[in-house]
């Protein structure tokens, strides 16, 4: 059973988006926004206020990369792993970042403090390799810089 | 005196250290005015200072904080002064209709924008008829910008034409392409001129809703595309325009990270909350598109380039260019690039001289290897092939595309098969999975190009047979053209393919 509270607040995010033109994925970035990730019991309960199928929410859910199934870390590194970024050194970057905090790709440390994202370009195409921690931007990455983000981002 | 300095608050210049740079001049200079504007485009000398001084604005860069006290004493004997911005040759051999006011103003201020041109080309589409308007588009020859260059005049038309109760325009900002970000400088910097081409074009087909689809992975843009909304609404650029009568607002939809989304039929779905898969064509979207209204899909260069148009007329915009590619392109220079950065300049210029004499060759200084031109699906460039002009059909006529116009160069330490495999690997990551030659196509190609790297014989004609089915198979241009960089690579870098089957024997 979702807890009233939890309830609550998807219904207030629900009546916010009322009168949208197809407000499906506005609702879902504001779910993720409030709990850090789409709970599973907000899918029928989004689906009813819709009056849509949850297989359709479910789908829609899983079918974009941004929504979570399981919260993020603390802190969320995004590393890019397209073109641009990979002719400037950017998967020895990601690698050397990976090795050092010890997970994967989608991966969260074992402390819960950092979650590791692959993201396919930043824009930051001309200052590249890029990297994103939490909402910080970094340009011309390297693992000094990745670090001092990371440090700054905790403190 | 007080003095006035202006700052790049463009994502490419706080990801290089700009607001350190903003803080510091606060604190040093605490009555000095501060304006944060978009970026000039020359992404080597982020963050990009400029200090005004006799009426002319006076570049520094790549600025850091300590070197604010020194630009204060004596900014004109400073080592990091570049002089008048608009003399760097970088910038003084462009020709910016586009992004004319990029880079100057500050992006959200409407005072400033129309100080600087802004809303002229609404005012002149608001004396004119809806048919006249369209044939501006037509007369301009602007070409759709987001890849695939159809007429934007005749989608127009076909909008106008169609009778409907609601019609639509929507935005295409999912600017997915590896090595491009006009989209976004555009949106950071200038958005009054985005919002201004979609009322125009709303006036133009009886659209009197618009709709921005922007990716998520540009919070920076985000958030100042909202606030040039609201800022437009108060400032008569959205609602009721310039108080004419004719009514036109809009609103800013957030992307989820999937590539495919930037497809607009794809995008379509994803804007009316379903799954980002892609629809088969006809209905076309200028029939059929969102809600199955009669819907204009543009990308942020195409109708930002609507402004400029109307304000200066057509035949200015379409005396640039080259053959059927008509006006002004924003080229962007990405990757292992000295001078990287956007370059607006007429079609026509050739490869070579925007890799080797605008963007200097790469930032390693070592021979430039390889281009990859228009993102993930464009074909590599070897410098055999630098004498290709930059234009729809010449690139066409060479294998590849412009696509959106990045430019991405390579070194020599470039390694094409890892990246042929990486473009298979991509097309399986961001594959919709409505067609099975994309689907599994792509997951096959990474394991033919595992096979070819550990020296199997036969895996090239297998992937050479897979790359064909894809091409003929796919329904749209993500399992269509993933085989341009994939062949184009093997073509061209023989070597890089075959040195490991040596390696391993
Ligand atoms: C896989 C795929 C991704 C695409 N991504 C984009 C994109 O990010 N931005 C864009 O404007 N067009 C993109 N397109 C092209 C659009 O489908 C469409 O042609 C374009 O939005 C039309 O606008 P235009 O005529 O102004 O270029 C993509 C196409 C495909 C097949
Ligand atoms: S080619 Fe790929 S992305 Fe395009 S429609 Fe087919 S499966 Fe979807
Ligand atoms: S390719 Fe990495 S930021 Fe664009």
């Amino acid at each position: 059973m979702p807890d009233a509270s939890q309830t609550d607040r998807i219904a207030a995010i629900l009546t916010a988006h009322d009168g949208l033109e197809g407000p499906l994925l506005p609702i879902l970035h504001a779910v993720q926004e409030e709990f850090g990730l789409i709970p599973d019991d907000a899918v029928p309960q989004i689906a009813e206020h819709l009056n849509i199928g949850r297989a359709e929410v479910h789908g829609v859910v899983t079918f974009y990369h941004d929504f979570r199934d399981a919260p993020a870390g603390r802190h969320v590194v995004k590393i890019c792993r397209a073109e641009a970024c990979k002719a400037m050194g950017g998967d020895a970057v990601a690698a050397a970042a990976l090795a050092k905090l010890g997970t994967e790709w989608h991966g969260t440390t074992a402390n819960g403090k950092v979650t590791v994202e692959p993201v396919y370009c930043l824009g930051l195409c001309s200052c590249a390799p890029a990297a994103m921690v939490d909402d910080r931007l970094i340009g011309r990455v390297d693992a000094g810089k990745l670090d001092a983000a990371l440090t700054e981002a905790s403190a | 005196m007080s003095m006035t300095f202006y700052l790049p608050k463009d994502a490419s210049a706080r990801a290089m250290g700009a607001d350190a740079v903003a803080a510091a001049i606060t604190k040093a200079a605490p009555d000095a005015k501060l304006i944060r504007t978009g970026t000039r485009g020359m992404t080597w000398l982020e963050p990009l200072l400029e200090l005004e001084l006799d009426g002319t604005r006076h570049g520094f860069g790549p600025v850091e904080p300590g070197d604010i006290a020194g630009i204060l004493a004596d900014p004109q004997g400073h080592p990091k002064a570049l002089g008048p911005v608009t003399d760097i040759p970088f910038f003084k051999t462009q020709t910016r209709l586009t992004f004319a006011r990029v880079g100057v103003i500050a992006p959200t201020d409407m005072a400033a924008y129309g100080a600087h041109g802004g809303l002229t080309g609404l005012r002149r589409a608001l004396s004119m008829s809806a048919a006249a308007m369209v044939e501006e588009v037509k007369a301009s020859g602007l070409r759709g910008r987001g890849g695939a260059g159809f007429p934007t005049g005749i989608k127009w038309d076909t909008v106008r034409l169609a009778n409907a109760d609601q019609k639509y325009i929507v935005c295409n900002a999912d600017e997915g392409d590896s090595g491009t970000f006009a989209d976004r400088m555009l949106m950071e910097g200038d958005p009054f001129t985005l919002i201004e081409g979609m009322a125009i074009a709303g006036i133009a087909t009886g659209a009197t809703k618009g709709y921005v689809y922007l990716r998520s992975e540009y919070p920076d843009a985000i958030a100042t595309m909202n606030a040039a909304v609201i800022a437009a609404r108060k400032g008569g650029l959205l609602g009721d325009l310039l108080g004419s009568g004719q009514q036109f607002d809009m609103e800013i939809r957030v992307g989820a990270g999937a590539y495919v989304c930037g497809e607009e039929t794809s995008l379509l779905n994803s804007l009316e909350g379903k799954r980002g898969v892609v629809r088969a064509k006809p209905p076309l979207p200028a029939l059929e598109g969102f809600m199955g209204k009669p819907t204009v899909v543009n990308n942020v260069i195409s109708l930002a380039s609507v402004p400029t148009i109307f304000a200066n007329g057509a035949a200015a915009y379409a005396d640039q260019g080259l053959g059927r590619s008509r006006g002004t392109i924003p080229v962007q220079l990405a990757g292992n690039v000295k001078f990287g950065g956007l370059f607006e300049a007429g079609f026509g210029m050739t490869l070579g001289a925007l890799v080797n004499d605008i963007a200097g060759g790469t930032a390693t200084g070592r021979p430039v290897k390889a281009v990859q031109v228009g993102g993930p699906l464009g074909a590599y460039f070897a410098p055999h092939q630098f004498d290709t002009p930059f234009g729809y059909e010449e690139f066409d006529g060479a294998g590849g595309l412009i696509g959106h116009a990045g430019i991405t160069i390579y070194d020599d330490s470039a390694d094409m098969l890892g990246m042929a495999r990486f473009a298979m690997e991509f097309c399986a990551v961001e594959s919709c999975g409505k067609c099975t030659p994309c689907r599994i196509g792509a997951v096959r190609g990474v394991e033919m190009l595992d096979r070819m790297k550990s020296g199997d014989p036969v895996a090239q004609e297998v992937l050479e047979d897979l790359c064909e089915t894809m091409r003929d198979g796919s329904l749209c241009a993500l399992g269509g053209f993933t085989p341009y960089p994939v062949l184009s690579a093997l073509r061209l870098f023989p070597d890089d393919f075959a040195a490991r089957k040596e390696a391993a024997e």
